[in-house]
């Protein structure tokens, strides 16, 4: 119990710090933060009850005035504008890369964990992304996917690759800390 | 740990955090619900006026947190420039910066400690649903203790690696930190078992 509480909140904070380390930046010259690899790490390594709890915890302290995305934003302003649909479908991003993980017990664990952060991290929240663009905005598909998928996609593609090799990485050095697989 | 509230005192300090928070909700709904240029222009003028009102040094911060909506503004722009659809655009774009700036508005006048008793009460009718408040609080707690000490963590994997190595650190540091986050985890489980633990009936 207090293992379970304590691993949520403690991944919730590397999720920030994921965010807020400018150094992590993960391949010079193009400015894309490590955090939302963080939300794909949640699913693969904490798996899909306790991924989704780490996601919603940070994004109820982002909400309550923390500035803990990227770039030092956060309040409730940052859920006020089009692309908010990012973050409310973090939580179900780290919940389908979990399910993933949990249900496909192959041994293969670079090539499992970055399917499930393609599903997750790509899949599933841009299912909920683009729709909520769509419906903020009362604009076609065709415009969804040019502003709010599009600038994205590369960036979001290098992560979940990094995010299944990660958590390969983490398997092999602590085998037990994979709850995803527990 | 730096929070978004604004040191530049205003007369919205004093409303408690409760009413602000019901208050934007009904604003968004509005906002959300007229898609009319000229509502949106007039909305917009008096959200500024909001933040005029406690004088000029709090209106710059505002403007401050409200400077990373612009590549949103751009994109919008461009892309109704693109399909010539003005009108919407501007309506979009009207109406984005007035929800993110009454939202911010808020966040800055709302003290942190206050917020999270906020939430700590609202979330007391979901107890039924398992959503212990005390579990929240203490979760939030160790949070925000915990965030400083990865950061820390982060940035001395970073000077690490980058005193045995040429190229810059990247992702592989990403590695250790978690593994520092997970091994963290273990011993602060423990101390807290060795403290008594939470009590079954909070679980």
């Amino acid at each position: 119990m207090e293992k379970n509480i304590v691993i949520i909140a403690l991944f919730a904070a590397l999720i920030s710090a994921l965010g807020l380390v400018p150094k992590f930046t993960l391949v010079s010259g193009i400015p894309i933060t490590a955090q939302s690899m963080g939300i794909m790490l949640c699913g693969t390594v904490l798996g899909s009850r306790r991924g989704a709890k780490a996601v919603l915890l940070f994004l109820l302290l982002v909400a309550i005035g923390l500035p803990l995305l990227a770039g030092g934003r956060g309040g409730l302003g940052v859920f006020g504008t089009p692309w908010a649909g990012f973050l409310f479908g973090f939580p179900f991003a780290a919940f389908a890369a979990g399910l993933i993980m949990e249900r496909w017990r192959s041994d293969n664990i670079p090539l499992v964990a970055g399917c499930a952060a393609v599903g997750g991290g790509i899949g599933a929240l841009y299912l909920i992304a683009v729709p909520y663009y769509m419906v903020a905005t009362s604009s076609g598909l065709d415009e969804a996917l040019v502003t709010a998928m599009l600038p994205f996609m590369p960036g979001d593609i290098l992560k979940a690759i990094l995010a299944g090799y990660i958590t390969a990485g983490l398997a092999k050095a602590r085998p037990h800390s994979l709850l995803s697989r527990a | 740990m730096l929070s978004l509230t604004s040191l530049v005192k205003s007369p919205y300090h004093k409303v408690p955090p409760g009413p602000k928070f019901f208050l934007l909700m009904i604003a968004s709904i509005i906002l959300f619900s007229i898609a009319n240029i000229y509502f949106q222009a007039v909305a917009m003028a008096f959200v500024l006026g909001l933040y005029l009102w406690p004088g000029w040094a709090f209106f710059t911060s505002g403007l401050r947190m409200l400077w990373p909506l612009w590549p949103f503004v751009l994109i919008v722009f461009l892309w109704h420039g693109f399909t010539q659809d003005t009108q919407s655009g501007v309506i979009i774009i009207l109406r984005m910066i007035s929800a993110v700036a009454l939202a911010n508005l808020v966040t800055m006048t709302s003290q942190l400690d206050e917020v999270i008793a906020l939430v700590t009460r609202v979330a007391t009718p979901f107890r039924r649903f398992g959503l212990q408040p005390q579990i929240l609080a203490l979760s939030i707690a160790m949070f925000i203790r915990f965030l400083p000490v990865l950061i820390e963590k982060g940035g001395l994997l970073v000077q690490s690696w980058r005193s045995r190595s040429t190229r810059p650190a990247g992702w592989r540091v990403v590695v250790p930190l978690a593994l520092l986050a997970l091994d963290d985890a273990e011993t602060v489980a423990e101390a807290l078992r060795a403290r008594g633990g939470i009590a079954p009936d909070e679980i």
